[in-house]
């Protein structure tokens, strides 16, 4: 839902990272106001997925130019775990599997650390296990994996449940869910996107990484971004993914030699 | 790769003779390619003598369906698997044969309620020698588990033989914790029998010295073997394991996982051979060596030897060397748990997905809050 005055979550300005020596993000600037959805779409190797990392933490991306601040705080200062606690949520393209560390104490302590922070009870095993159960109920999944490791021998399928059941668990402000929609069939697809849909509220916003529109049938976005070569090349409404969908990616070239050869209207 | 340092001539005097009389021949030599990596000072500085056996279950009562070999059965059992398993002159075997210490023998029959035999080996100067020899009777079913533990400059060799007859089922568990000054040689012989089932787990820490070597043959293969360890080093500690998997026909399976944690200037050792001759087709066979360094001083060295002749298998075998994954911290932290309280959740989990195959039994001793103990001391 598209509020102007809606307060800012998160702003990103020239956001520059690379991986190694590799320049990934080439200048990205996106906002995302409280109760938006927004899409992120691209090719393999646009550099979608580097975003939702380099917004979460992850050590192995350098940010090496711009800014990002998360509710007016530089959240580039803060380190991952930090990240978290104050309400930003990464949901996995690929949720680690972690043998021997159980799932509902996983999920136990993360949802502490988030609570505390928020200034909220320490939740023990008994009151978290109501808790647990009850949010279960936003992916229909079975209690069995809570016994288990941490998305230990998970299907597909139950990894990206596993995910959203944090979510739920953890109520963001902002989540970006990278590449959700991976390895789903129709089934699991349709649930994963129920949740997402129950989550999304007026004080939250939430940001989709994907490659296809088959996601975006089943959650409405307000606004769709292409990316390309590491920089956001246009952003439309939800008839862009359509508009993709139709006429796929060829354009992306023909704009990026036209950027290229034209190096002063990038911006 | 190791360094090989020159070896300094060890002269049979510089051992305690009592020790190499007992065995009936000198120590082994790091120039044998069995004990190559394997620090053998805290043996040879061993002092005190022949410390009196101990026996784990005097007084107790025998569950329904276990019983007593008597002397004429151990006589006729004893030492058949060490020969099985290609084990008898191993020199761990020799001394705990030249120690002579009570074999005790137990037979099963049926489904019987779980075993525990724990051997505490105290803190005296010397070294202690137990020998088991387990019997279970086609399809029996039984979890054992053993507890070794030591508080002092001693040294103990424990024994154990098994016969799996067909269809049995064992769940076998070692829990071994030591202490620096304390060394453990034991030596674990399983002759399995085709559709019996064996589930070996080891769990290990704190000794100075340990040298585990379980060896199973799969007499006519068609038989199941689980193997999981885990040895947890520290400070100067060395711990060694050398695993022998044979199969003697078809259609058997092995999966095995080993598990490191090195602290400190801690090293392993693991050493793991499986043999499949030609008339072991449709083998089914898994290794996996996992080591977790958790400091720069640290040194593992792993060494699968797999020796496959038959051509219908399925064998994989796998090590890793590492320090703690950097995409497991990274998902936790990013659910809001700190780095340290993320390392020590991996930590656990990684030492759990071990512990977990004890016996249900080994519970009563807290083995994860001993493991965790023991790095933490370092």
């Amino acid at each position: 839902m598209i509020r102007p005055d809606a307060p800012v979550l998160l702003e990103i300005r020239d956001l520059c990272a690379r991986v190694e020596d590799q320049p990934i993000l080439k200048g990205v600037n996106l906002t995302i106001r409280a109760g938006e959805i927004h899409a992120v779409m691209g090719r393999n190797g646009s550099g979608k997925s580097t975003l939702s990392k380099v917004l979460a933490g992850h050590p192995a991306y350098t940010v090496t130019a711009g800014s990002v601040h998360y509710r007016g705080a530089n959240l580039l200062d803060l380190e991952p775990e930090q990240r978290a606690r104050i309400g930003l949520f990464l949901g996995f393209q690929y949720p680690v599997e972690i043998p021997g560390v159980s799932n509902l104490e996983f999920l136990r302590v993360a949802t502490n650390a988030r609570r505390a922070e928020q200034g909220s009870e320490e939740l023990d095993t008994f009151a978290f296990e109501d808790l647990v159960r009850e949010r279960l109920g936003v992916v229909q999944m079975d209690p069995a994996f809570l016994e288990r490791g941490v998305n230990e021998g998970f299907s597909g399928g139950e990894k990206k449940r596993n995910e959203i059941l944090q979510m739920a668990l953890l109520e963001p402000l902002v989540a970006i869910l990278d590449e959700t929609d991976s390895g789903l069939d129709i089934d699991a697809l349709r649930i994963v996107a129920a949740g997402v849909n129950q989550l999304a509220t007026e004080e939250n916003a939430t940001l989709l990484v994907t490659h296809y529109q088959r996601l975006l049938d089943l959650i409405t976005p307000d606004y769709v971004h292409v990316m390309a070569a590491g920089r956001i090349l246009r952003t439309g409404g939800k008839e862009l993914a359509l508009e993709l969908e139709r006429d796929g990616y060829d354009w992306v070239d023909q704009e990026l030699a036209r950027l290229d050869a034209a190096p002063a209207e990038v911006r | 790769m190791p360094l090989l340092t020159p070896e300094p001539l060890v002269s049979a005097e510089s051992q305690p003779s009592w020790l190499v009389s007992l065995a009936g021949s000198p120590m082994p030599s790091r120039r044998e390619e069995a004990w190559r990596f394997t620090d053998l000072a805290l043996l040879r500085a061993l002092e005190g003598g022949l410390l009196p056996s101990l026996d784990p279950l005097e007084n107790q009562q025998l569950p329904p369906g276990v019983s007593r070999l008597d002397a004429a059965e151990i006589q006729a059992l004893a030492g058949t698997t060490l020969a099985a398993t290609g084990c008898a002159d191993a020199w761990p075997v020799r001394l705990n044969q030249g120690a002579n210490p009570p074999v005790l023998g137990l037979r099963v029959r049926g489904a019987v309620e779980p075993l525990q035999l724990a051997w505490e080996m105290g803190s005296t100067p010397g070294l202690r020698a137990a020998r088991v020899l387990l019997v279970l009777e086609p399809g029996a079913r039984v979890d054992l588990l053993q507890v070794v533990r030591s508080e002092g400059a001693n040294a103990t060799s424990l024994l154990t033989e098994v016969i799996l007859a067909e269809g049995s089922h064992l769940n076998l568990g070692l829990l071994a914790l030591g202490d620096s000054a304390a060394s453990l040689l034991a030596h674990l012989a399983v002759d399995q029998a085709a559709s019996s089932t064996l589930q070996g787990t080891t769990a290990t820490a704190g000794w100075g010295l340990l040298r585990l070597e379980p060896r199973v043959l799969q007499r006519d293969g068609a038989a199941t073997t689980q193997l999981r360890g885990l040895q947890v080093v520290d400070g100067r500690q060395m711990a060694d394991t050398h695993s022998s998997v044979v199969f003697g026909g078809p259609d058997g399976s092995l999966d095995q996982l080993h598990k490191v944690v090195a602290h400190g200037a801690g090293r392993s050792v693991f050493n793991g051979a499986v043999t499949v001759p030609r008339v072991a087709q449709g083998t089914q066979a898994s290794q996996l060596s996992r080591n977790l360094l958790l400091s720069d001083r640290a040194r593992v060295d792993t060494k699968p030897e797999l020796e496959i002749v038959a051509d219908d298998v399925k064998c994989a075998h796998g090590a890793t060397v590492s320090r703690l994954q950097q995409n497991e911290l990274f998902y936790l932290q990013s659910r809001g748990i700190g780095a340290d309280q993320a390392a020590r959740l991996l930590l656990r989990g990684y030492c759990e997905e071990v512990l977990r195959d004890l016996p249900a039994q080994a519970r009563a001793w807290h083995p994860l809050e001993h493991i965790l103990a023991a790095g933490a001391a370092g």
